[in-house]
């Protein structure tokens, strides 16, 4: 793809360690490797849309997964400079639409990202699986007021030569300068001495956590710690720190206006990718027939937690490997007939897409779209974030209706529908995570074990650590639509571990 | 602080457009500047306003779909910064701010700040790529390529193609656009098939595009949020013109 990635002296790729590994075994291109392979990407699709291969379409959202007698046969997009709707028939369905952190409200997440497009399909028969199952990550700027819009993640490679700590004791208001070693805690390098500062993210995102719940967070707020690279810069010298992260620190410079060359980084968890999706088989097809998911929309690869770089192979191998091999085996098998525009399906859809639109215009209430948005995701994040327990989560779903209904009575929507409307594109993406939400949470108190990412404070080990049940846990759950206002129906896929036995992991 | 914004509305593409006056009161020195923006359009969507639109997604300094030009200048007061990353600590209580998109020919007013920039994709689609398909590419460690160039090409690589070279030039060149791309793939041994052809198609599209050509003012380098050099554009050209002998 013509890819610049990092090389060694001799020409050679270089490696770098990253969260959760022991040794250097990463590409990377300095510390932005998934942006350089998104340009990438956009350089061999622009290469397709030049010979005719792809038809582009700028700036149109996906509204709904249109279906043929049970199958995916196309989908209703909506045009964001007109407003106009319009239906795309085809011969099988694809959707890399991303994850769904943004239900959080705020995340590592793009503001555009969002959850419309799998849940849609969910709503059309695909099933979803493991909504609980969201990383936190643990790099990312800590939130400096009410009216922040996103969270900046700092590359986890930070890690590799950062050293996070936080004061000994409670209230310690002194400037890091000023804080003797003897009164430090590395609380990673404590807890985890074989990983270290490089310990997976959610046990570092969930150690961060437990050390400002003790009152010994730093910065406003007390809800950050400590990234520290005096002793990388004393050891290695200022000039190959600057080589190897120059840019981060720039980037937390500039957002902070503090110089992390001369005072440690602050740092908290924020939600960052979402390992549940919409399920699929291993070609990628989902539950409903002509439905393929690839990427971080689906569910598969990452288990229940997400380790460093691994998006990316996943990105790259769904779009790249698989999916160019299974559709072309499902289109040789399926045969699918020819349907176009005309449909009856497609006049249907397109009606209900375009009744929603005016539903939410009309509504005019006396909320904006972010202000129930953002209330959507602290609760979300308070109740459903690093740690969840049964009382949290009921507490968020007896919340969660009230805030939909709210929303749908007193929301106000501005402009028209014919001409760019962001009040509106936000509108429709928060009414559907106002639903999925709810999954979400419904998923997390059912799996009353923790598991990865997803830790219930009820099924810890003594010294804090996640507790799995794996007797009663040991599947997937896919859950599938059960109809407006209906409780929907689990169905769990067993975990059979055929070559390599279920363990509990030890970064100590 | 309080601060005065004077801001380019136009309603759509075939509208005039005019300057329209809002006061942002309550902004905190630790907003970014689009989170400014954002507690001015509640504020509008509350009174029954339409609010003002302006393109962000990843508000990280790094997808390059932000940007207008404060106060004359793309991306505003703070170099090597886009809009998204730009605090309001660089500004004063009581500051009157003038917001306006992007100006070139080749960039229509879609709505208020919103550009198109579909023209920079199409300079893309001339040339900015390698004809290799994922796949079929060889292991990549069998094909060494010197620290000194990896480095030199991701320099250049790390162009966002968010315009704001095209918006400072005073002829709307996107030399420095185009160069980075010419840069990065022609630096790389996997441009090297191309590499005469790429720099030529790609030349052609940005004249019919309608950008300007380059008269080394340096406006481009100076706003540029990834302090990509006016040197690619020397590289680029010395590639075109090798390539007339080339072929």
């Amino acid at each position: 793809m013509g890819v610049p990635f990092a090389r060694e002296y001799g020409g050679l790729l270089d490696t770098r360690s990253f969260g959760g590994a022991q040794v250097s075994r990463t590409f990377y291109a300095r510390g932005q490797t998934g942006q350089q392979l998104l340009l990438g990407v956009y350089s061999a699709l622009e290469r397709q849309i030049a010979d005719g291969t792809v038809t582009m379409y700028p700036r149109h959202e996906m509204l709904e997964v249109v279906k043929v007698d049970d199958v995916a046969r196309g989908i209703i997009t909506r045009d964001m400079l007109t407003g106009e709707i319009e239906a795309h028939a085809g011969d099988v369905v694809l959707l890399c639409t991303g994850g769904y952190s943004n239900v959080f409200y705020l995340s590592t997440n793009a503001r555009g990202c969002n959850a419309t497009a799998i849940w849609r399909a969910h709503k059309q028969g695909a099933a979803l699986a493991n909504p609980c199952y969201t990383q936190i990550h643990p790099t990312c700027i800590p939130q400096s007021g009410d009216y922040q819009s996103k969270l900046t993640l700092m590359s986890e490679s930070l890690r590799n030569d950062g050293r996070v700590w936080v004061p000994s004791r409670t209230g310690d208001t002194r400037s890091p300068s000023q804080i003797p070693e003897s009164e430090r805690d590395y609380y990673l390098e404590r807890k985890y001495p074989s990983f270290g500062n490089l310990a997976p993210r959610d046990i570092a995102s969930r150690a961060a956590k437990e050390v400002c719940d003790e009152g010994r967070g730093v910065g406003p707020g007390g809800r950050g710690v400590f990234l520290d690279f005096s002793d990388a810069i004393g050891r290695l010298g200022e000039d190959t720190i600057r080589e190897r992260y120059g840019n981060l620190f720039e980037m937390y410079e500039r957002i902070t206006g503090e110089d992390p060359y001369k005072e440690p980084m602050r740092i908290y968890p924020a939600p960052h990718y979402t390992m549940g999706g919409l399920w699929v088989d291993y070609n990628l097809q989902s539950t409903v027939t002509g439905l393929f998911v690839g990427g971080e929309a689906n569910f598969s690869d990452h288990g229940a937690n997400r380790l460093g770089a691994s998006a990316l192979m996943q990105g790259l191998a769904d779009g790249y490997f698989v999916l160019p091999a299974t559709v072309p085996d499902y289109l040789a098998n399926a045969r699918p007939t020819r349907v176009d525009m005309t449909h009856p399906a497609f006049q249907e859809a397109k009606q209900a897409v375009a009744e929603r639109i005016q539903r939410l215009l009309s509504i005019k209430g006396e909320r904006t779209v972010d202000s129930i948005y953002r209330e959507l995701g602290t609760l979300m994040w308070n109740n459903a974030g690093m740690a969840r327990s049964d009382a949290s989560l009921r507490e968020a779903l007896a919340r969660i209706p009230q805030l939909r209904d709210e929303f749908w009575h007193n929301v106000r929507v501005s402009g028209a529908n014919e001409e760019i409307n962001q009040s509106l594109e936000r509108a429709g993406r928060v009414a559907d995570f106002l639903e999925l939400a709810e999954l979400l949470c419904i998923d997390a108190l059912d799996r009353t074990e923790s598991c990865g990412a997803h830790f219930r404070v009820e099924s810890q080990t003594e010294d804090g650590e996640a507790l799995r049940d794996d007797d009663n846990f040991t599947y997937v759950a896919a859950w599938h639509y059960g109809g407006e206002g209906q409780r929907p129906v689990l169905r769990k896929e067993p975990l059979d571990f055929e070559n390599v036995h279920l363990a509990v992991r030890s970064y100590k | 602080m309080r601060l005065t914004l004077k801001v380019w509305r136009q309603k759509n593409p075939s509208d005039a457009g005019r300057f329209e006056t809002y006061e942002a009161s309550d902004i905190n020195e630790h907003m970014s500047f689009l989170e400014m923006l954002d507690v001015v359009n509640e504020d509008l969507i509350r009174k029954g306003q339409d609010p003002i639109v302006f393109d962000s997604d990843c508000r990280e300094g790094i997808c390059g779909t932000c940007g207008f030009v404060i106060n004359g200048v793309a991306h505003g007061p703070n170099r090597a910064t886009t809009v998204c990353q730009l605090h309001m600590r660089f500004f004063k209580d009581g500051d009157t701010v003038v917001l306006e998109p992007w100006r070139a020919a080749a960039f229509p007013v879609l709505k208020d700040l919103t550009v198109d920039r579909a023209a920079l994709d199409r300079i893309v689609q001339a040339g900015g790529f390698i004809s290799t398909n994922a796949g079929s590419a060889p292991e990549a460690n069998s094909l060494p390529v010197p620290k000194d160039y990896a480095d030199r090409a991701f320099d250049a690589a790390t162009c966002i193609g968010c315009g704001a070279c095209v918006a400072a030039c005073p002829n709307a060149s996107a030399m420095l656009f185009m160069s980075a791309k010419v840069a990065h793939l022609g630096l790389l041994p996997q441009g090297q098939p191309e590499r005469w052809r790429r720099v030529r198609n790609m030349a052609a599209r940005h004249d019919a595009e309608g950008f300007g050509h380059c008269s080394n003012h340096g406006e481009c380098e100076a706003v540029c949020p990834k302090g990509i050099g006016l040197n690619f554009i020397s590289l680029m050209n010395a590639d075109l013109r090798t390539s007339v002998f080339r072929g």
